[in-house]
């Protein structure tokens, strides 16, 4: 239950994939030109999002290693498919407004991203609710931003009238409207950051757009933390984490070898039940750790690539002294 | 014996400060607003104040929110007004006049960090933003003295128009657009006192009737080229608002590049684009390109040998 509401919390606040992960941003962009808009793109994304989650979840132990991505693709599209065929039949007037953002919901990052990252090393029930968190995660971004987007833009709220057309500005219907009002949106929840920190909160819990990726950062040379802090935890982790991801492919390979060999000697059933119940136990000792890890690598090695382009600028610089 | 001071660089000095240079661009649009309120009557001078009283209040405001040195009194945010109003037609409701001079000044200047760090020019930004946001009164330029179409949107739909009207000014179109005359004359004092050299406006707008000969559909026609120079924005483009020291390249080389390319889109836009003016989209677009041209543009420093700095510049 803890576990539940913890995963629900990621997705919705603290991991929020719109406005701390940006991931997405071509469908936020697009398709938030109205509240209504926003809303349907969410849910359809949330619905997707929760049922290949679980699916991928329950199929994790079939899907080979080496054609997951496809596999992945294979069970979004799936569901994809169903989601835009019911929108066809009961909601014609979002399908319509929605239009090619529906179809490509499969190649949404979001989507990808939670199959690869948690889906695919979590058992089924915790999937599930990180996709939902994610999923209302996105929805509520989307509608905030459909919201700002269609009430200055065109002066209506969900479609009603608030105030007359002619004073509407067009432009943010508009695709510039759009990063204006994200933006602003990641800008006042920077500031309510700043405002906690300045407080002596502990900020470190609630994402923010920092996440410590200084490559994708504007502010990342006047900032304090990022070189100070990312730089020196980076040597230190960034090769034993390697070690790990090694070493759990060696592992993997070896189970994989181990199930072989226990097909050959043709006591197939009552060997995968033990593992499958035998694992979850062990995966939910290490799923905190193992999350954590995988969101530093995430992070690391972007920064780390970016600390070699600020060294390349550096000796660049030299030469030309 | 005391050592003899030195200061850091640079030694020279130039008597030439910010506000002066602002005070000689205001100078310098004054003929063009004048006859705009000639042109136009009164209403001209309530769009220019508005956009001036707007631009200035919004920096004021924006310094004390964020607590930073008020630096109204360097005229940077008159000229932006100023440039903004020149650039609106004269019907425009005011309200639109003052959202577009606050964009001007909030989004595209101070949100960037102030004078010197916008990448866009402050007042062709909002020009945009309110030909986006409201493109009937922003194209709507019929007023009591004039109605129909501008003379570029007759020549796009292949009809005749009056070039000397068009050079004295006596079109519908823009406050500030109109006459070629009063914006040259503009020119001349920015040039007479050394603000803007001819670098970038030269090499617009050559390259601008070089591609109108090329593409314009009607080869060297004296006429046809004569209305596309004093019809629309390209004066006041090339002369005020691409010669921006912000947002324009910083070597020599690169501000001729900046010219030719200006002169390219604009041309580009105006034949073969579905509106009849391009001039505010061409030079926002150069603005977007200018820190890449000066990239590729470094100036060689003196003592150097040009071929062993290409070498070490390209690694």
């Amino acid at each position: 239950m803890k576990q539940i509401s913890e995963r629900l919390y990621n997705g919705i606040i603290k991991e929020n994939p719109t406005f701390v992960l940006t991931l997405g941003m071509c469908p936020t962009l697009a398709v938030t030109t109205s509240a209504m808009n926003g809303l349907g793109m969410g849910l359809t994304t949330c619905a997707v999002l929760a049922l290949s989650n679980l699916f991928i979840s329950l199929l994790r132990k079939v899907i080979p290693d080496k054609v997951r991505i496809p596999a992945f693709i294979v069970i979004v599209a799936s569901f994809v498919t169903m989601v835009q065929l019911l929108l066809e039949a009961y909601l014609p007037a979002l399908n319509q407004s929605l239009g090619i953002y529906i179809p490509l919901i499969v190649v949404n990052c979001i989507i990808l991203g939670r199959a690869e990252s948690y889906a695919y090393h979590n058992p089924p029930i915790p999937s599930l609710f990180d996709g939902l968190g994610m999923g209302l995660g996105f929805t509520g971004a989307l509608t905030i931003l459909g919201i700002f987007r269609e009430f200055i833009g065109s002066g209506t709220f969900f479609g009603n009238r608030v105030f007359p057309e002619e004073y509407g500005v067009t432009i943010f219907v508009l695709a510039p409207g759009a990063f204006f009002v994200l933006a602003a949106l990641v800008a006042v929840q920077n500031y309510i950051k700043a405002k906690m920190e300045a407080k002596g909160k502990d900020t470190s819990k609630i994402g923010s757009g920092c996440g410590m990726n200084c490559m994708g950062c504007p502010e990342a040379k006047g900032c304090s933390k990022a070189e100070k802090k990312a730089e020196p935890e980076e040597k230190a982790e960034e090769k034993p984490e390697i070690i790990t991801e090694a070493e759990s492919k060696a592992k993997a390979e070896e189970k994989a070898e181990v199930k072989a060999e226990n097909k050959k000697s043709e006591e197939p059933k009552p060997e995968v039940n033990e593992e499958a119940k035998a694992e979850p136990v062990e995966e939910a000792k290490d799923e905190s750790e193992a999350e954590s890890k995988e969101d530093t690598k995430e992070e690391k090695k972007p920064s780390s690539s970016n600390s070699q382009s600020i060294n390349k600028k550096k000796n660049k610089g030299k030469r030309r002294k | 014996m005391s050592l003899p001071k030195v200061s850091s660089n640079p030694h020279i000095r130039s008597a030439a400060t910010t506000q002066l240079i602002m005070l000689t661009v205001i100078l310098a649009l004054m003929p063009a607003f004048g006859y705009g309120i000639y042109n136009f009557g009164i209403r001209a001078l309530f769009v220019c104040i508005v956009c001036v009283a707007s631009t200035v209040l919004s920096e004021v405001v924006f310094a004390l929110i964020t607590k930073k040195k008020i630096r109204v009194d360097d005229l940077s945010a008159v000229v932006t007004g100023l440039l903004l109003a020149l650039n609106l037609p004269v019907s425009i409701p005011l309200w639109q006049a003052a959202l577009g001079s606050v964009f001007a000044i909030i989004v595209v200047k101070e949100l960037f960090g102030g004078l010197g760090k916008n990448f866009m020019n402050p007042a062709l930004g909002a020009r945009c933003f309110l030909l986006i946001s409201f493109p009937v009164a922003m194209t709507n330029f019929d007023t009591d003295c004039y109605t129909g179409a501008t003379p570029l949107a007759l020549l796009k739909a292949g009809e005749a128009v009056n070039v000397k009207n068009m050079i004295l000014g006596s079109i519908p179109g823009t406050i500030g657009e109109t006459s070629m005359i009063a914006i040259l004359i503009g020119a001349v004092i920015m040039l007479l006192c050394g603000v803007i050299d001819l670098k970038i406006p030269a090499s617009y707008i050559l390259t601008f009737l070089v591609f109108m000969i090329l593409f314009g559909g009607h080869g060297f026609d004296p006429a046809f080229l004569a209305a596309h120079l004093a019809g629309g924005g390209l004066m006041l483009g090339a002369f005020f608002m691409a010669t921006d020291y912000v947002t324009r390249p910083t070597s020599a080389k690169g501000q001729i590049i900046f010219g030719i390319f200006l002169g390219i889109l604009t041309g580009l836009f105006r034949v073969f684009g579905p509106s009849a003016e391009g001039v505010s989209y061409a030079i926002i677009f150069g603005n977007c390109l200018v820190p890449l041209i000066d990239k590729f543009t470094v100036p060689v420093p003196f003592g150097i040998n040009p071929s062993e700095f290409r070498k070490g510049g390209k690694n």
